[in-house]
């Protein structure tokens, strides 16, 4: 298929997309980015292995999403499906964390911690190991390619699918048993899903991170538009100082220009800044889109300025209202963290995570459910006393089976009995299993004389017998 | 729009090419989309073929392209129903064997008979007894505690396997209340009569001045041999406990002299052959939990 002409006299429709070519820098930033890589990547390969002992019923692994008996277990936290709404408050705080972090210091998150980044930088490292750094392979590709660039090529493209095959394959192991799950998998005996799944993460892996790179930030990622509508003049971004940088030259001019009496920058249009960028822009244009704020132009420049013998910091983490300032030559205003939006952010993020620990603190781990029987009403029976029946739903969520006492509670005179339950101090007891629930049918029956109108609330209790911890639900008792 | 320009529009603040539309004067700049994407995007159209040709797609006038994988969904159906009677027939297996009182014994098993039960009992039996065994005048009500042929398993089985009064099957259950107008055998002040004594054993109020002792005089001349002397019914014959709170017809005494005079006999079908073992012990089970039910 050949490429429809896209060119008119406006311009072009489609362009390629120009090749990155990032160098490598040694730094500050560079030591951070390096160290955060591997924590994150430890982690996220590591985490599957680690075990958390719940008792003999339940696995032990420690952050685990079993999607075959429907619970997810992150260390002492066990949730139930029906306790999904925790997976709401994460994404909330998840959410405004992004938007702290925005309003406080740009987007710490794009440059350090996306997993887009962090891959493609380990991508990154790969290739130069291989292939060299920079200006060798921009020579490289554009020689014809030897034998020698061929071994390359394909011990470079080797390397990342087998790390993408690792990234898949660490993945799959936070849906099942992972020790169980690499001998399954070693022995090629595991479930078809783990396969294909691992497939589909190395593809995505190796051509996120190998081929698209910049281009995820540039055109697929929602988040740079996002965060380019919350950020303001307050907000520390990595910023060209232009009030020191510019009008820039070469080192020998700036002599010539104080001679004639005008003014010259600092920046010495090295382009280093530009040639370590992973996405390829050019931070002297201002803070933009392609930007994901790593922080190694910082490293770069610090590095042409000490050379030079001037101050470091050209480029730096500023805000736009402190440059702005000494642009015309006015005192920057201080720095303010505390904004309305970073109060608010923060207020937000403590309101939803105190909720949720709440939650989590109080949860229970024997809860009741009732559902009233509604064909028919009530019952009425021989001896003229109403009966009423009722559907309980028992939850144990603890790792042993618990005998559990349901009893009544606001209807004087009621008898309960429970289908297929034992009676111990009156009360009848059920056995309800280690991590399940339990249904069982409830009939509550009064004498008409004790009923007072034709609908009373009624409470149910259940006890843990040995626990004596209790839950309660309230419903209703109708009669004629 | 512009005039027709040579050579692309420079924007000069930019430094970038515009797409040559203008607005009052303002122009948008000319941001090429990169060419993977068009590529992306003609991929898609590619895999859009691909499927047309794997699955079915395009309508013919009379029938579609099966595509050849031959995939149909209706065929899936099929397949997931079939997969689904298997792993029952599995299940029924234990069914099969027990007998009610056994199933009634095993807590796995009875879950499972009642789960069964309660749909075979939405597609057969709500017509009459109602949703959830609720009843309905004439119909009874199979939540109480009050049962006309016996409310243990065997006998619920029992009624359920022949039905009553049900005149296909000779073991079916049979005991009518005999029709004492129609057959002379009382006049309406002797029904009224035996109306007010029965009502008075009840515990219902009784008209003032009423002779209960010609009532009960009456009561035990035509009604005892079915009902006991009592009045307390007997199962086997299908007579109804006349003493207790409840009435399958009403309780008033215009309808209980309307019994009187024109006799009941309501009819349940025999369900043996209708349907099969394993679901007729299901719907035993099912409505021995309703809550009635007897040991
Ligand atoms: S722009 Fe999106 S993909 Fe790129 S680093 Fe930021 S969050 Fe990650
Ligand atoms: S301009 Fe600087 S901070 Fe921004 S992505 Fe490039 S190197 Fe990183």
């Amino acid at each position: 298929m050949s490429m429809p002409a896209e060119t008119d006299d406006d311009g072009p429709l489609y362009a390629p997309a120009p090749k990155v070519y990032p160098q490598s820098i040694a730094g500050r930033f560079r030591r951070i980015k390096t160290s955060l890589l591997i924590v994150c990547l430890g982690i996220y390969y590591i985490l599957p292995f680690i075990r958390w002992n719940r008792g003999p019923n339940l696995p032990d692994q420690a952050v685990l999403i079993d999607f075959e008996r429907k619970r997810l277990y992150f260390f002492f936290i066990e949730l139930w499906p029906q306790e999904v709404y925790y997976l709401t408050g994460l994404l909330i705080l998840a959410a405004l964390t992004l938007f702290l972090m925005n309003a406080v210091a740009g987007r710490l998150w794009c440059g350090y911690l996306c997993p887009q980044t962090v891959w493609t930088d380990l991508f990154l490292k790969v290739e130069r190991a291989i292939e060299g750094d920079r200006r060798e392979r921009i020579k490289r590709d554009g020689l014809a390619w030897t034998l020698d660039t061929w071994a390359r090529k394909i011990t470079k493209h080797f390397l990342w699918l087998m790390i993408a095959w690792w990234t898949g394959g660490a993945w799959v192991l936070y849906f099942n048993d992972a020790p169980t799950l690499v001998r399954a998998l070693t022995y090629f005996q595991a479930p078809v899903a783990a396969y294909a799944w691992i497939g589909i993460l190395t593809f995505t892996t190796y051509s996120l991170a190998g081929h698209l790179r910049e281009q995820v930030c540039l055109y697929m990622c929602p988040w740079p538009r996002i965060q380019a509508a919350l950020t303001d003049a307050d907000a520390l971004n990595v910023a060209y100082r232009y009030d020191r940088g510019e009008p820039r030259m070469a080192v020998k001019r700036v002599a010539l220009e104080h001679a004639a009496g005008r003014p010259a920058g600092d920046c010495i249009d090295c382009n280093q800044c530009v040639a370590v960028c992973p996405t390829g822009v050019d931070i002297r244009d201002g803070a933009q889109l392609g930007c994901i704020q790593c922080g190694l132009c910082i490293d770069a420049c610090d590095q042409v300025m000490t050379k030079v013998g001037r101050a470091t910091g050209l480029i730096g983490y500023d805000t736009e209202a402190a440059i702005a300032a000494r642009a015309c030559q006015a005192i920057p205003p201080k720095r303010r963290i505390v904004r309305v939006r970073t109060v608010l952010y923060a207020a937000i993020i403590a309101l939803v995570g105190s909720a949720m620990l709440y939650q989590l603190a109080t949860r229970q781990v024997l809860s009741v459910n009732v559902v009233h029987e509604r064909t028919p009403l009530y019952t009425t029976l021989r001896d003229g006393s109403i009966r009423n029946a009722y559907t309980l739903r028992l939850a144990n969520k603890q790792p042993e089976e618990r005998f559990v006492a349901i009893s009544l509670q606001d209807l004087s005179g009621a008898d309960l009995t429970v289908a297929g339950a034992a009676t111990t101090h009156g009360d009848p007891v059920v056995l309800v299993p280690a991590d399940s629930t339990l249904e069982v049918r409830a009939f509550v029956s009064v004498h008409r004389r004790d009923l007072s109108a034709a609908s009373q609330p009624i409470t149910f209790i259940v006890t843990d017998v040995t626990a004596k911890t209790t839950a309660r639900v309230r419903d209703n008792f109708f009669g004629p | 729009m512009s005039e027709a320009k040579h050579g692309p529009d420079l924007d000069t603040p930019t430094g970038q090419t515009t797409t040559g539309h203008s607005w009052d004067g303002i122009k948008e700049l000319n941001t090429p989309l990169p060419r993977w994407w068009l590529w992306t995007f003609y991929l898609t159209i590619l895999w859009a073929v691909g499927y047309w040709i794997a699955y079915p797609a395009w309508p013919l006038i009379a029938s579609h392209t099966t595509g050849v994988l031959g995939y149909s969904s209706r065929a899936e159906l099929a397949q997931a129903m079939t997969a689904l009677e298997a792993r029952r027939d599995v299940q029924s297996a234990g069914l099969r064997q027990a007998t009610v009182d056994q199933i009634a014994a095993d807590p796995a098993l009875t879950r499972m008979a009642i789960a069964r039960g309660r749909a075979a009992f939405g597609d057969n039996c709500v017509g009459c007894h109602g949703q959830g065994g609720a009843g309905g005048i004439g119909y009874p009500n199979l939540t109480d505690d009050e049962w006309i042929w016996g409310g243990t398993l065997a006998d619920i089985e029992l009624t359920l396997l022949h039905g009553a009064r049900w005149s296909q099957d000779n073991r079916t259950r049979t005991g009518d209340m005999l029709a004492f107008g129609k057959l002379g055998l009382m006049q309406r002040a002797q029904a009224e009569s035996v109306v007010e004594y029965v009502r008075s054993i009840a515990g219902l109020d009784v008209e003032r001045g009423a002779d209960l002792a010609r009532g009960r005089q009456l009561f035990v001349e035509h009604c005892v041999s079915c009902h006991g002397s009592e009045g307390k019914g007997n199962r086997t014959l299908g007579a109804p406990d006349l003493t207790d709170a409840i009435w399958l017809y009403g309780s008033s005494r215009t309808v209980l002299v309307e019994t009187v005079l024109n006799g009941r006999a309501g009819i349940m079908p025999a369900w043996a052959g209708r349907l099969d073992p394993v679901t007729i012990k299901a719907l035993t089970v099912y409505v021995h939990s309703l809550g009635g039910g007897q040991r």
